[in-house]
């Protein structure tokens, strides 16, 4: 048997010595569990000075004043700087894109100028030799403020009487959109059982580990700016870097380097960043900011928010006739940069009513504007939101006509043999596996058997609730996202892989790593596609100098893209050695084959090592037969162009217990099937699929950020701003179905947000389950003690 | 969110501290494990000028017992107090209270020293010195003073600690045989200051208390030695005594508000702990409350 006939039909990712599919460790994890980790607030550079943000007090105020001669008289202090100093280096942005028909932002300047709009936004900056030195300075600050009325209610932002924020915009409306589809007057008019409530989502935010952190180098010099900065998307933000501060793309580098936790806090550049930016080109030095807790809560981008009108219509036999909602948020003064703020309400209008067939469909969302941080993208995106609206209806209607929850899915869910298919809404399926999941589920949890306990255990005064949520995930997005919206946001991404004079392989590629192990899988895929061992194959990522250029790590597109891209140029690069082996040994190039590290024969004889193979190639090409060059690097770059989104589907269960006494929840256990195609390293699947899940577990019982009706964020401490701890979290079990994207080689699809997406909605379920014999149903989270109390009406 | 500068001066003896102290007056804060003073700096809520890190004085972290007496040194560690076979013996409720303090790498630092002078009201150990009956030793340029706990709290982080004064030791009564204890609180995450809870220990003489102190903690400015206990002394527990003791504790609370729970949420889960602790000590299930749906 030849080589060529071994591996025909064979795919290189199924070669018997492939990565994929095997949950190896990930090649970065000794070096940070030494501590070696190169975070920026690691970089320490020579003449660098910190930044401290003099922050706004007031949620909405003039700025009369600013009297920064005491500051700047003290110890350490380089520089006191204004917004309007500030602003003659670096222009004003607007967050908008034209896709999203109809938002609407103000110009947000990177230090405020003549207005602070939020609690927290920056009106000055400190710059001094030290953090703590810049903090005392910061103190002395004189600001001068002339409060202004705040907009803080969003159910009244719109309202005649209500001030405007930015009154050249006309209203506080920033964007709002409409569905109507099908007939839904008459979907409502035939169903035999309406529901009509009113969900409530609190806001929330990403809480990294690591706060958001910045170096900008200005060298004026070579006229160059290097930014390091934690960010998912280095390209983005050379672009955007540039642009405001009157340079070329290629006078900007920036490196992401260790990124301690994002969950896309990170894949926005953020007003204090770009202002560090101006400040080193202003002081011609390196300047550093790293945010502290306070400031990641008062400026880290929030999330959710949203209260919404949600009417379902059921007919008696369980068939889900429509569906409607009416969304309402607010997302801060400003639309965030460059990805703006109307993204999730734009997913949550879309995605409602994802897993199932019901044809009719009426939805309106509207963003407004009001004095708190802004809003845009964390993990899931408007996710966590449509599918907690969905099947919070679903379980309602469900309940409504008596029947069982999991029965209600079966009878509406979208059919497994169905694809390729279309939403009501023009999402476009190309294979789902709704059933499927939801069987494996069903046995996964032993749904009868726990349905059974539930029965017993009311009996004795123990209150335990089972809750279901089905999902749609986009994944893979390509130019559809940002692209056809004007922003420079690249949805394709690049692979450069090249073997080196040591028979060793680097990879650069255009992902980025902030824990989720793109390192990892990339390592996994170029190994496996030319035939060496892991340990050969060296990645190099996130620094827009040394990198092919793409879009970064974020919208769970890092495998199912860069990895496609790492996989076509890993293709090339074996099919070149092949051909320099074949010109070394004297044969045909389908002869050989590469087997961990060594040329094979057609017998399976080891021929030549990759080293020595290298060594001919850099070495003596004078050996090598006349008119041949190796060539041994390879780049490809990949963006799928077939389907917009690759959407995948999963479904989550929780099962908990609601003491009726403290009002408090217990979480029991929860279990979790999803499907994104090809699974490359499972152990990490599984970890994006429970990270995500403790985040929507946080959305669901414990994460709020509180204003109060001034504007003021009140719990902007690690105190009093709960998130979820290990002691509360059950054990989450994750299955898979695999259902592999037609469009790539590889077949993967994104794994990364499916988590976060459904685990808040089967956490309300469950409450609501559990309390159903007290004729209880709460649809606001998080689900605090006090809400449940006072639901059960015990306080 | 760094500190302020600050003086830091290395006390190695109690009385080379209370010099200290003595000499910066107001201008000093005592260091202890920490672990309520360092955030407080770095959110530049204090800004002390001198430091008197008491950590190095061994003799403050000693656990001893004498006639009827358990003496406990200022700066020993949460995580001590779990671990004594002293504590487990003589004052197990301060056992079963400290596993409820913050996590273990804050019971490694934290001391009870400090917790007791901090006085935070939703602190468990001060809730368990006043139904202990503990008295908290302090050492000043003008000697010692023995205060009884119900009296050393005064209000929110206020206590009776004058500045130029170090706290170096409690003293509580050894446990006689027969006395019962209880501990439980109410928080939205282990770990986590209570929303409401309650320390008690009881003599119990058949199926009635002969003494009963219950100390509430977050439920008012200062832990509450609840005087309602005189309703559930010397008689019959029945569900309507239960109910008089519960509508005497509302009316000594004085809870406030906060992100966590409403004053009416706190004054519900102090009257829900009261019935609990009742059942727990007397081993009646039949008092506990039903939620009937
Ligand atoms: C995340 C976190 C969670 C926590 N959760 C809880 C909890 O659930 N329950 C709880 O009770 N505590 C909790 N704490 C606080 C912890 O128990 C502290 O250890 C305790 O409050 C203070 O003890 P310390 O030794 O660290 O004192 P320090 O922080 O050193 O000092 C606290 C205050 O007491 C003064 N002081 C200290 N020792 C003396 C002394 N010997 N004489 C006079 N004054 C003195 C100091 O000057 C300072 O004002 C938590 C802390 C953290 C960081």
């Amino acid at each position: 048997m030849t080589p060529g006939m071994q591996t025909a039909g064979l795919s290189p990712l199924d070669r018997p010595n492939s990565y994929i599919g095997k949950a190896v460790p990930r090649p970065n994890l000794e070096r940070l569990l030494e501590g070696r980790g190169q975070y920026v607030s690691d970089i320490t550079l020579p003449r660098m000075v910190h930044a401290v943000f003099v922050r706004s007090p007031h949620a909405h105020a003039r700025i009369v004043g600013i009297d920064v001669t005491e500051a700047k008289t003290m110890s350490g202090v380089i520089a006191v700087v204004t917004g309007a100093e500030l602003a003659k280096v670096i222009t004003p942005w607007v967050g908008v894109l034209s896709h999203l028909k109809g938002l609407k932002s103000a110009p947000q300047h990177a230090i405020a100028v003549d207005r602070a709009c939020w609690q927290g936004e920056a009106v000055a900056a400190v710059l001094a030799t030290s953090r703590a030195l810049a903090e005392d300075a910061a103190e002395h600050v004189v600001v001068e403020y002339e409060p202004l009325p705040v907009v803080t209610n969003v159910r009244t932002a719109l309202d005649p009487a209500t001030p405007i924020i930015h009154a050249e915009l006309g209203d506080n409306l920033a964007f709002e959109r409409k569905i109507d589809a099908g007939a839904v007057d008459d979907a409502f008019k035939r169903s035999d059982k309406i529901v009509d409530v009113e969900f409530i989502f609190g806001r929330h935010t990403g809480v990294t580990l690591e706060p958001r952190s910045i170096v900008a180098d200005w060298a004026p010099g070579d006229r160059r700016m290097t930014v390091y900065l934690g960010n998912q998307a280095p390209h983005m933000v050379q672009n955007i870097v540039a642009k405001h501060l009157d340079l070329e793309e290629a006078q900007v580098r920036v490196l992401c380097k260790d990124v301690g936790g994002s969950f896309g806090v990170k894949v926005h550049i953020y007003a204090d960043e770009m202002a560090t930016c101006a400040l080193s080109k202003l002081l011609r030095r390196p300047v550093k900011f790293v945010a502290d807790r306070v400031e990641s809560f008062n400026t880290d981008i929030h999330a959710r928010d949203h209260i919404c009108r949600g009417r379902i219509g059921v007919s008696h036999d369980g068939t889900i006739n429509v569906f409607e909602i009416d969304d309402l948020t607010g997302v801060g003064p400003y639309s965030m940069y460059p990805r703006t703020s109307a993204v999730e309400a734009n997913q949550v209008i879309i995605l409602i009513g994802g897993p199932y067939t019901t044809p009719n469909y009426r939805g309106r969302t509207r963003v407004v504007f009001q004095n708190k941080n802004v809003m845009s993208q964390y993990r899931g995106v408007g996710h966590p939101i449509a599918c907690s609206i969905t099947e919070g209806l679903v379980d309602l209607a469900a309940q409504a006509i008596g029947m069982d929850p999991v029965e209600i899915r079966r009878r509406n869910m979208v059919r497994d043999d169905a694809y390729p298919c279309d939403s009501p809404t023009g999402l476009k399926f190309e294979a789902l596996s709704h059933h499927a999941s939801l069987d494996k589920l069903v046995a996964m949890m032993r749904y009868d058997d726990l349905r059974a306990e539930q029965v017993k255990l009311r009996k004795q005064g123990i209150y335990r609730g089972i809750g279901i949520a089905s999902f749609i995930e986009v994944t893979n997005p390509g130019a559809a996202f940002y692209g056809v919206g004007g922003a420079r946001i690249s949805s394709q991404d690049g692979v450069a892989v090249r073997l080196d004079a040591a028979g060793t392989v680097i990879c650069q590629t255009s992902v980025t790593e902030q824990g989720q192990g793109s390192e990892s899988m990339t390592a996994q895929i170029v190994a496996s596609a030319i035939g060496v061992s892991m340990e050969k194959v060296r990645v190099i990522l996130g620094d827009t100098d040394n990198t092919p250029y793409g879009g970064g790590t974020w919208a769970s597109r890092g495998t199912g893209i860069a990895g496609e891209a790492a996989l076509q140029a890993a293709k090339v690069l074996r099919g070149n050695i092949l051909a320099t082996a074949a010109a070394i040994l004297q044969g045909k190039p389908d002869d050989f084959d590469i087997v961990d590290g060594m040329i094979v024969d057609a017998h399976g004889q080891q021929r030549i090592e990759l080293n020595e193979l290298t060594r001919i190639a850099y070495f003596r090409p004078d050996t090598l037969p006349p008119g041949f060059q190796p060539e041994l690097m390879a780049t490809r770059h990949y963006v799928p162009r077939q389907y917009p989104f690759a959407f995948t589907n999963g479904v989550q269960a929780s099962w908990l217990e609601v003491d009726v006494i403290t009002g408090k929840v217990k979480l029991l256990k929860h279990w979790v099937v999803e499907d994104c195609g090809t699974i490359i390293n499972p152990q990490l699947v599984d970890e994006q699929i429970r990270g995500g899940v403790v985040q929507g577990l946080g959305a669901a019982l414990f994460e709020h950020c509180i204003y109060d009706e001034t504007g003021q964020l009140t719990n902007a401490n690690m105190a009093d701003y709960l998130v979820p701890m290990a002691t509360e979290m059950p054990d989450i079990e994750v299955g898979h179905q695999i259902s592999p994207t037609l469009e790539s080689e590889l077949g993967a699809k994104g794994a990364g947000e499916a988590g976060a997406a459904g685990a808040a909605a089967c956490v309300s379920n469950a409450v609501n389950d559990a309390l159903s014999p007290f004729g209880v149903t709460i649809t606001e989270i998080p689900l605090t003690p006090r809400l449940i109390l006072t639901a059960l009406g015990r306080i | 969110m760094k500190a302020p500068a600050f003086n830091y001066a290395r006390a190695s003896s109690v009385q080379e501290a209370i010099d200290l102290l003595s000499h910066y007056g107001d201008r000093a804060k005592v260091l202890s494990g920490g672990q309520s003073l360092m955030p407080a700096l770095n959110l530049r809520l204090l800004a002390p000028e001198w430091l008197i890190d008491i950590g190095p004085i061994v003799d403050l972290r000693r656990i001893s017992v004498e006639s009827g007496l358990l003496t406990i040194g200022a700066s020993t560690r949460h995580a001590d107090l779990h671990r004594s076979p002293d504590i487990a013996a003589h004052a197990p409720l301060l056992k079963d209270a400290v596993a409820h303090v913050a996590h273990p790498a804050i019971r490694n630092r934290g001391t009870i020293g400090g917790s007791l002078a901090h006085a935070d009201p939703a602190s468990e150990l001060p809730a368990c010195m006043v139904a202990l009956d503990a008295t908290i030793v302090v050492l000043g340029p003008d000697g010692e003073r023995r205060i009884p706990a119900v009296d050393f709290f005064v209000g929110i982080y206020e206590t009776q600690l004058l500045p130029g004064e170090l706290l170096v030791a409690i003293e509580v009564p050894k446990r006689a045989a027969g006395v019962r204890h209880f501990f439980s609180e109410h928080v939205r995450r282990s770990g986590d200051y209570a929303m409401a809870g309650l320390a008690a220990e009881a003599e119990i003489d058949g199926d009635a208390f002969v003494r009963l102190r219950l100390g509430f903690f977050a439920v008012g400015e200062r832990p509450i030695l609840a005087t309602a206990a005189r309703h559930l002394i010397g008689r019959p527990v029945t569900e309507a005594v239960l109910a008089q003791a519960c509508a005497a504790l509302d009316d000594e609370l004085a809870p406030q508000d906060d992100h966590q729970a409403t004053a009416g949420m706190r004054r519900y889960l102090a009257r829900q702990l009261l019935v609990e602790c009742i059942v727990s000590l007397l081993g009646r299930s039949d008092l506990r409350t039903k939620v009937v749906a």
